[in-house]
C-alpha cells in the first residue's frame, strides 16, 4: 500500500491541475445531499408514525446532523442488524441526544447508534419498552467528552434490555433510571465509566451480562432529590471481569466517584442481591458496598432530607471471585491496602465503606435485616471505616455471616410477559 | 398561478376604483386537520407590500422576558375564532378554544445596504426591534421561520414554516432545517450561527409541560409572561387587559393582582426577580415537577421556592460531561464553580442548555445568571 499511495496522490494532483477536480467535489456534495435526504425521510417516518407501525431502517451508515425523536406509542424501530444499520451522529448540530423517545409500547432493535454528542438512546417515560440488539458506541474509545449514557431508559415501567452492546460512555453504558420492573440480560458493556447501572429503580433483574474493561462493571445506585428511590435489585450470573479503565467521567457526575477497577458496586441502595456471578480481576475490589458519604457530594443544603444515603439489606452469596484488589484506585485506598495487606497483598473481595445509619441500630448493632450478609466461601469483607477516615479498618468474615430473605424473580408483565424466561 | 392572476386583476381594479392599491389584510383560516404547505394559507401573517402584515383579528403580543433563540427577534401573534374566548389560568397556559392559531415569526435585522439573504444578520436587541404592533417593516429584515401552534380537536399541533429566498412566502418544513447565518455583533466581531428550525417532533420537546400526558401546550401565553404593557396600534395597554377587552380572554383578574414576571433587562427590578424570570422562560418548559427534565430533580419554574430544587448545592443527576467538572448545580457566590452557568455558556450539543433552540451563547443572559449566583450568600459544605 505504501508504495501505491504516492502514485495515487500524483494522479489526483494531476487530475486537479488539469481541471478534473470537479468530479470528486460533486460526489462529495451529492453524498451530503443524499445524507440530508435520508435524514429527512427518516425524520418524516418518525413524525408520521402511527401506533402499530414498524419503522424499518435499511442497512447502511446514516450521517445525521439532528437528533431523532419519536413521540408516538406502539412503534417498533428496526434495523437490519447491529453493525449493519448504523446511525452516526458525529456531525450533530441540532438537539443533544442521538435518539430521543417519549413513548410506551416501544421496541427498538437491530441497529447501532454511534458517536453522539449527548446520550445515544434516551427513552424518557413510558411503559412496556424493549431494547434488543442495539449497540451504542463512541468509536474514539473512552473520553470525557463522550456522551454520558449509551442506552438510557428512564421512568419506564416494564422494561427489557437484552443482547445489546454499550461501549465508551462517559457515564454509564446501559443506564436504567427511575424505572420499575426491569430485566437487563445478555448485554455486553465495555470501556464505559459504568458498564451497567441501575439507579433509583426498583425490581430489577440484571443477569447473564458481561461487563469488562469499564471503570466499574455493574452499579446499583440511589441518587438524592429524585422523584423515587430504588430498591430490590438482583445481580446474578453475570461476568464482571477485568474492569480496569481509569475513571474518565467529568467531576460531579454520579459515577466520577467510582474507583477504577470495581466489579460490582452498590451505593446508597437497599435490598440488593449479588449471587452466582463471575467477578474477577477488578483491581480496586471485586465488590464495593458504599454510602453516599463516600461520593464526596453529601451536604445538608443540596441533598433532600428524605434521601437515604446508606446501603442496607445487601446479600452476597455464591459468587465466583478471583484476583482483584491488587491495585486500588485513589490515595486513601492505596494507603489502606499497603498498610493492611502489604505491597503484594490485595484488598478482600468485598470492600465496605463502613457507614451505618445510627437510627437503625438495635442494642448498638445494625438491625440484622438491614445489614450486609455474605455467604460466599472464603470471601472476606474489608470494613474500611470511612466514618473515621479509615482509622480502624478491619477484615472479617464471621460478622457478615448471615442471610436475608431472597428477592422474588422479576416477572415482565403485559405485552412483555412472553419474554419471561427467554435468554 | 390562478390566485396570483386574480390578485393582479383585483389590484388593477382597485387602482382604477380607489386610485391606490389597497391591500386588504389576510383573513385567518383554521385548518381542522390538514396542514397547508404555505404559511399564507393560515392568513395570520403574510409578506405584503414590503411588510409582514397581520391578518384580520390577529393580535400581536410580547413576553415580559422571552426565550433566547440565537438573538433572533420574534413577532408573536394570536388569533381566536369569532365568538370564542380563552379561559384564564393563574399558573399554566390559558385554556384556548379549538380554532386558536398562534404564530411566532423569527427574524433578524440585517445591516444597512446588505443583501438580506447574504446570511449577514444583526442581533435583535430590545432597543431597536420592531414591536410588531403594525406588523414588521421588511426593508432590513431577514425572515427565517414562522412557527404555527394550532389548537385542534385532538389538541395542540406545532408546524414550522421556513421563509423562502425571496422572502415572499414560508413553506411547511416538518422535518426542520439548518440555516447558516453570520451574526454581526455590532462590536466589530461576528460569529457563525447554526440556526436550527426544529422538526415537528422537536417542537414537542419544549411544548410538553407534562411529560406523562405528552399533550402539547403554548409556553408564553401564561399570565406571568403576558402581564406587561404592549404598544398596540391604537395605544399602549396591559396585555391581559387588552385581551380581556377585545373578548379573547375571560376570567383574568386586574393586571396588578395577576402574577407578573420581571423583564430580565429592567434594571429597576430586583436581580432575583430578573434571574428567576430568565430561568423560568428559558428552562422551565422542561425543568419543572412535570416536565421532561423532572428526572433531574432541578426545577426552575417561577413557582419554586425551595433553593435546593433551584440547584443550590445540588449534585447533578445525569449531566455527564455537562458538569464541566463542577460538583453542584449552584455554588453560592461562585458562578465559576457552578454547573448551571457552565451549561448556559456551552455551545456543544450535550453540554449546552437548553438542548434545542440555541447554538450560540446569550452573553447578557449568562451575565445575569452569573451575577445572581455571585451575590448568593452561603456555601456548600460537604460532609
Amino acid at each position: 500500500m505504501r508504495s501505491v499511495t504516492p502514485i495515487l496522490a500524483v494522479l489526483i494532483m494531476a487530475a486537479a491541475v488539469s481541471g478534473c477536480d470537479k468530479k470528486p467535489d460533486q460526489s462529495k456534495s451529492s453524498d451530503a445531499a443524499g445524507d440530508k435526504a435520508k435524514q429527512a425521510a427518516l425524520e418524516a417516518k418518525l413524525i408520521d408514525a402511527k401506533p402499530g407501525d414498524t419503522i424499518a431502517i435499511p442497512a447502511g451508515t446514516y450521517h445525521l446532523d439532528t437528533s431523532l425523536s419519536l413521540n408516538v406509542d406502539g412503534v417498533t424501530i428496526k434495523g437490519e442488524g447491529m453493525d449493519k444499520t448504523i446511525l452516526n451522529f458525529k456531525g450533530l448540530v441540532n438537539g443533544a441526544e442521538g435518539m430521543l423517545v417519549h413513548a410506551s409500547n416501544f421496541t427498538i432493535e437491530d441497529l447501532t447508534i454511534q458517536d453522539t454528542k449527548g446520550d445515544a438512546l434516551k427513552i424518557n417515560e413510558g411503559e412496556n419498552v424493549i431494547i434488543r440488539r442495539v449497540k451504542t458506541e463512541w468509536t474514539n474509545g473512552p473520553a470525557t467528552s463522550n456522551g454520558a449514557y449509551g442506552i438510557y431508559p428512564v421512568q419506564i415501567k416494564n422494561l427489557l434490555v437484552e443482547d445489546s452492546v454499550a461501549i465508551g460512555a462517559s457515564d454509564a453504558g446501559i443506564y436504567v433510571g427511575q424505572s420499575k420492573n426491569i430485566v437487563v440480560r445478555g448485554n455486553r458493556a465495555e470501556q464505559n465509566v459504568a458498564g451497567i447501572e441501575i439507579e433509583n429503580s426498583s425490581d430489577a433483574d440484571v443477569h447473564d451480562n458481561t461487563a469488562t474493561h469499564n471503570t466499574g462493571g455493574i452499579l446499583v445506585f440511589n441518587m438524592p432529590n429524585l422523584p423515587v428511590p430504588g430498591h430490590s435489585t438482583r445481580v446474578y450470573h453475570n461476568h464482571s471481569v477485568d474492569n480496569d479503565t481509569g475513571n474518565f467521567a467529568a467531576k460531579g457526575a454520579a459515577v466520577a466517584s467510582v474507583p477504577a477497577g470495581t466489579g460490582v458496586i452498590v451505593n446508597s441502595n437497599r435490598e440488593v442481591e449479588i449471587f452466582d456471578n463471575d467477578i474477577a480481576n477488578n483491581q480496586t475490589a471485586n465488590v464495593i458496598i458504599s454510602s453516599y458519604f463516600s461520593t464526596g457530594y453529601m451536604n445538608k443544603t443540596g441533598v433532600s432530607d428524605a434521601y437515604d444515603p446508606y446501603p442496607e439489606a445487601i446479600y452476597i452469596y455464591g459468587n465466583r471471585f478471583a484476583g482483584g484488589g491488587d491495585s486500588p484506585d485513589g490515595l486513601d485506598l492505596k494507603t489502606l491496602k499497603v498498610a493492611m495487606f502489604g505491597l503484594t497483598g490485595h484488598i478482600p473481595d468485598i470492600l465496605w465503606d463502613g457507614y451505618v445509619n445510627q437510627a437503625h441500630l438495635v442494642d448498638g448493632k445494625l438491625d440484622p435485616k438491614r445489614g450486609l450478609c455474605v455467604d460466599n466461601g472464603d470471601a472476606q469483607v474489608l470494613n474500611a471505616d470511612g466514618p473515621h477516615k479509615y482509622a480502624n479498618p478491619g477484615v472479617d468474615k464471621a460478622t457478615y455471616a448471615c442471610a436475608l430473605p431472597k428477592l422474588p424473580a422479576v416477572s415482565l408483565t403485559g405485552p412483555l410477559a412472553a419474554e419471561n424466561g427467554k435468554s | 398561478m390562478r390566485h396570483a392572476l386574480f390578485s393582479l386583476v383585483a389590484c388593477g381594479l382597485a387602482l382604477v376604483g380607489l386610485g391606490g392599491c389597497d391591500r386588504s389584510p389576510p383573513q385567518p383560516k383554521f385548518f381542522a386537520e390538514s396542514n397547508p404547505e404555505k404559511l399564507s394559507d393560515w392568513g395570520v401573517v403574510a409578506a405584503s407590500g414590503g411588510r409582514l402584515v397581520l391578518g384580520n383579528g390577529v393580535v400581536p403580543y410580547d413576553l415580559a422576558t422571552p426565550l433566547f433563540t440565537d438573538y433572533a427577534g420574534k413577532l408573536r401573534t394570536i388569533y381566536l375564532p369569532k365568538g370564542t374566548e380563552a379561559t384564564y389560568q393563574p399558573a399554566n397556559a390559558f385554556d384556548f378554544p379549538v380554532g386558536t392559531i398562534i404564530s411566532k415569526t423569527f427574524y433578524y435585522p440585517t445591516p444597512d445596504g446588505a443583501d438580506k439573504m447574504s446570511g449577514q444578520v444583526l442581533p435583535a436587541l430590545a432597543t431597536d426591534t420592531q414591536s410588531g404592533a403594525d406588523g414588521l417593516d421588511l426593508k432590513s429584515t431577514r425572515l427565517v421561520e414562522t412557527r404555527i401552534l394550532v389548537r385542534r380537536e385532538a389538541g395542540w399541533q406545532a408546524l414550522p414554516y421556513v421563509w423562502n429566498d425571496d422572502q415572499s412566502e414560508a413553506v411547511l418544513m416538518r422535518t426542520g432545517t439548518i440555516v447558516s447565518l453570520t451574526l454581526d455583533r455590532r462590536d466589530g466581531t461576528s460569529e457563525p450561527v447554526t440556526y436550527a428550525v426544529p422538526n415537528v417532533n422537536q417542537c414537542a420537546s419544549c411544548h410538553t409541560p407534562d411529560n406523562a400526558s405528552r399533550q402539547l401546550a403554548p409556553i408564553g401565553l401564561k399570565a406571568r409572561h403576558l402581564n406587561r404593557s404592549f404598544p398596540y396600534a391604537d395605544g399602549t395597554e396591559n396585555q391581559l387587559a387588552h385581551l380581556t377587552r377585545i373578548g379573547y380572554l375571560a376570567g383574568a383578574p386586574a393586571a396588578d393582582t395577576a402574577p407578573r414576571n420581571a423583564d430580565w433587562q429592567d434594571q429597576s427590578a430586583s436581580l432575583e426577580a430578573r434571574a428567576r424570570a430568565y430561568l423560568d422562560i428559558n428552562c422551565s418548559h422542561c425543568h419543572s415537577a412535570t416536565g421532561m427534565a423532572r428526572t433531574t430533580g432541578l426545577q426552575l419554574d417561577a413557582g419554586v421556592t425551595e433553593a435546593r430544587r433551584l440547584g443550590l448545592c445540588k449534585p447533578p443527576t445525569a449531566a455527564g460531561p455537562g458538569t464541566g467538572d463542577h460538583i453542584f448545580d449552584i455554588v453560592p457566590g461562585k458562578p465559576d464553580d457552578s454547573i448551571l452557568p457552565f451549561r448556559l455558556a456551552g455551545t456543544r450539543p450535550g453540554i449546552r442548555m437548553p438542548e434545542v433552540g440555541r447554538s450560540i451563547v446569550h452573553r447578557e443572559g449568562l451575565a445575569l445568571i452569573r451575577q445572581w449566583i455571585a451575590e448568593w450568600p452561603g456555601e456548600c459544605q460537604t460532609e
